[in-house]
């Protein structure tokens, strides 16, 4: 990244450019609050790059039309919230399964069901991870700022490329409707599609290459002819319930991450070295964290803050780590506590949470209280 | 006209997923065999054809033919179908879908396939029963007929899926018999050479699953049934309603001009200024 110029934008309209400066060129969406702007925004501004927006009958076809276009070779996103999320589930699945890249944004509202249209909420994040039927891996990504919702959405391409996968961009609504200036950064990195190495008789899709190299996946009507399914599958794509086959199959996919942690999990240290209390806190609510870590300092408190920028793959064994110094951790969410519990698996004895779903954002005096009341 | 031999090496995947899941004496066979003879006689090449199917006895046509093959999710075959046309227009898309998967599941996104006139072209093979899971009623299983989740007989008014689309905006409608298999053919051939939003339905027998268990005897009875009842659309609209029993019209249906999906699309493209493909 080097030079940039500056823009006032809102988080949904960063996302939807970053998503064009990653070389998006296909948006199948449907509307609905808090993400509607994304898929406004594109419907004026992919024409202009001669991309397609199409507004699909419902999520169900918009996810089905991006893993579409991204078998053709485009890459391709959809942006949902809350309802229309889970009405994309069973797509999202396959493109696991079938290993397809693609991005899918979700900004997120209060639920269950239609909950809370206009208000935010982090509810998805167990969604976001196990929404769909199966094991199956699941990157997702977690903006907490403008800036983020551009870089991290072109991130999220660069994974769901590399890694051939469906990628989340997980936003609170907060986040989504913020607006704050940014760098637009000139030269980022982007990752595109690989080109097959071997001749069309050779290729295998899903072929285990040795030092768990990913094989490339070559768009529909170059000459590379295969078979794509949601079903368990050989390495040439064909369905099968060879009992070595299935395992290879289904081992693939979730090894493919889990082989590269250290590469997709990206997380932000404040003030940990010396802290003896830890705020765990993702997205909106890590802004007000990181005030209240100022303020605890300010009063005295050995405070840091962990955020998880990767909430999936759970950043697991940098919070082990980090709790062992600790005394206590903190988690504050717009929700029960979903992330808590990811908490409570690596520090079974030293997380507390702080909660609320009515819509408002989690001030840095609700979390100062807490400090508070654990130091003392 | 291409030798069934030839076709399978040509067309099938013989060294691949072999043996298929079909039951002897489905129609789904006969189907795929007349696609193979329509594509031959396009002279489009393989890879400029996507086959994409859904998830039933039919949609797993596209494990079997050497094309880009893609077996989607239930119902949203025409979804997935969308993305690939839109974003390599130059590729032949054709979805296979059961009754069940486009009817039912998939009705949305057939009717707004319809309406958007995009050029794909659908063939719906139409057993009037779910076929894959056991037997179970679908929207095309006939009033009074037996389903195993019909027992007392089925309640519910079928569709007529060539009227359906025809309302929702296909520029090409089409049926056929698997009894009638070379009409097939030149239906669905015409059907690939069409700009637009096309439909063949293409009426199958599933002896298995719904011929057994309403008494239509074996598959060689089912195709004398479509004998019987198929009428050219010209003999069909001479008959009054008091005269119509089992009788169903087949031929070209529907076959209209109008602008084009990415036509239009490519025009919004060119009023924002940016470069048309
Ligand atoms: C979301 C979802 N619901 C249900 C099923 C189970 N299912 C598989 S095939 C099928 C029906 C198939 O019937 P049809 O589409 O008429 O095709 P046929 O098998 O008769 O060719 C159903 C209900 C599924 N795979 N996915
Ligand atoms: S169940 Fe019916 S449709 Fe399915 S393969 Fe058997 S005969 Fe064909």
């Amino acid at each position: 990244m080097k030079k940039a110029k500056e823009v006032l934008l809102q988080g949904n309209e960063a996302c939807a450019m970053g998503a064009l400066a990653a070389g998006m060129r296909f948006f199948g969406g449907y509307p609905i609050t808090p993400s509607t702007e994304i898929a406004e925004f594109l419907s004026v501004e992919l024409l202009k790059v001669g991309g397609i927006f199409i507004q699909m009958e419902d999520e169900i076809a918009s996810m089905a039309a991006i893993i579409g276009a991204s078998l053709a070779g485009v890459k391709s996103m959809t942006a949902t919230s809350g309802p229309g999320f889970s009405l994309m589930q069973e797509n999202i699945g396959y493109a696991s399964m079938a290993e397809v890249p693609c991005v899918v944004v979700n900004v997120m509202r209060g639920g269950p069901s239609t909950g809370m249209p206009t208000r935010p909420s982090q509810g998805d994040v167990m969604q976001s991870r196990w929404g769909t039927h199966g094991d199956h891996p699941s990157i997702v990504l977690c903006p907490q700022s403008v800036m983020e919702c551009y870089t991290l959405t072109i991130r999220a391409f660069n994974l769901a490329e590399k890694y051939r996968t469906p990628v989340i961009v997980l936003m609170d609504g907060i986040v989504g409707h913020m607006w704050e200036n940014i760098h637009i950064p000139e030269n980022i990195e982007i990752i595109d599609k690989r080109e097959p190495t071997v001749p069309p008789e050779w290729y295998e899709p899903y072929e285990d290459l040795p030092g768990g190299e990913i094989a490339p996946l070559v768009p529909f009507g170059e000459g590379y002819r295969y078979h794509v399914t949601g079903m368990v599958h050989d390495s040439q794509g064909f369905p099968t319930l060879v009992k070595d086959e299935v395992e290879q199959c289904l081992n693939k996919i979730i090894y493919k991450i889990k082989n590269n942690l250290h590469d997709i999990i990206e997380i932000e240290e404040y003030l940990v070295e010396d802290a003896e209390i830890c705020i765990i806190a993702y997205g909106s609510v890590a802004r007000s964290a990181k005030e209240a870590v100022k303020m605890a300092r300010g009063e005295g408190f050995k405070v840091g803050l962990i955020r998880p920028i990767t909430l999936w793959p759970f950043p697991r064994f940098h919070l082990e780590h980090a709790s062992r110094k600790m005394k206590t951790l903190i988690v504050p969410e717009m929700n029960y506590g979903q992330v808590y519990g990811e908490v409570l698996k690596s520090s079974p004895h030293k997380a507390v949470k702080v909660t609320r779903v009515d819509g408002e954002l989690i001030t840095p005096e609700e979390i100062m209280k807490k400090i508070e009341e654990v130091a003392l | 006209m291409i030798q069934t031999s030839e076709a399978i090496y040509k067309y099938l995947r013989p060294d691949k997923k072999f043996p298929h899941v079909w039951c002897p004496g489905c129609g789904a066979g006969i189907v795929m065999g007349a696609l193979v003879r329509a594509i031959e006689k396009t002279g489009l090449t393989k890879d400029e054809i996507v086959l994409v199917s859904g998830i039933g006895c039919s949609g797993r046509m596209s494990t079997y033919l050497d094309f880009n093959t893609l077996h989607t999710t239930h119902g949203r075959a025409l979804a997935f179908a969308t993305g690939i046309k839109l974003a390599k227009p130059e590729l032949t898309v054709i979805v296979i879908m059961g009754d069940g998967d486009a009817t039912a599941i998939g009705g949305n996104h057939l009717i707004h396939a319809c309406r958007r006139n995009i050029d794909i072209n659908a063939i719906i093979i139409n057993n009037n029963i779910y076929g894959m899971t056991g037997g179970q009623y679908s929207p095309t299983t006939p009033t009074n007929n037996k389903a195993s989740t019909a027992h007392y007989g089925n309640i519910e008014k079928p569709f007529d899926i060539c009227k359906l689309v025809e309302a929702c905006g296909a520029t090409y409608v089409a049926r056929s018999t698997t009894y009638h298999a070379k009409m097939l053919d030149s239906l669905i051939e015409r059907s690939i050479g069409k700009h637009g939003f096309c439909v063949v339905e293409a009426m199958a027998q599933c002896p298995v699953q719904y011929g057994r268990r309403n008494k239509l005897g074996g598959p060689v009875d089912m195709l004398q049934l479509y004998k019987e009842n198929a009428l050219s659309i010209g003999a069909y609209e001479k008959l009054t309603p008091e005269e119509i029993a089992d009788q169903f019209p087949v031929g070209v249906l529907v076959d209209k001009e109008e602008p084009e999906y990415l036509d239009k699309y490519r025009n919004n493209i060119q009023k924002a200024g940016g470069n048309v493909p």
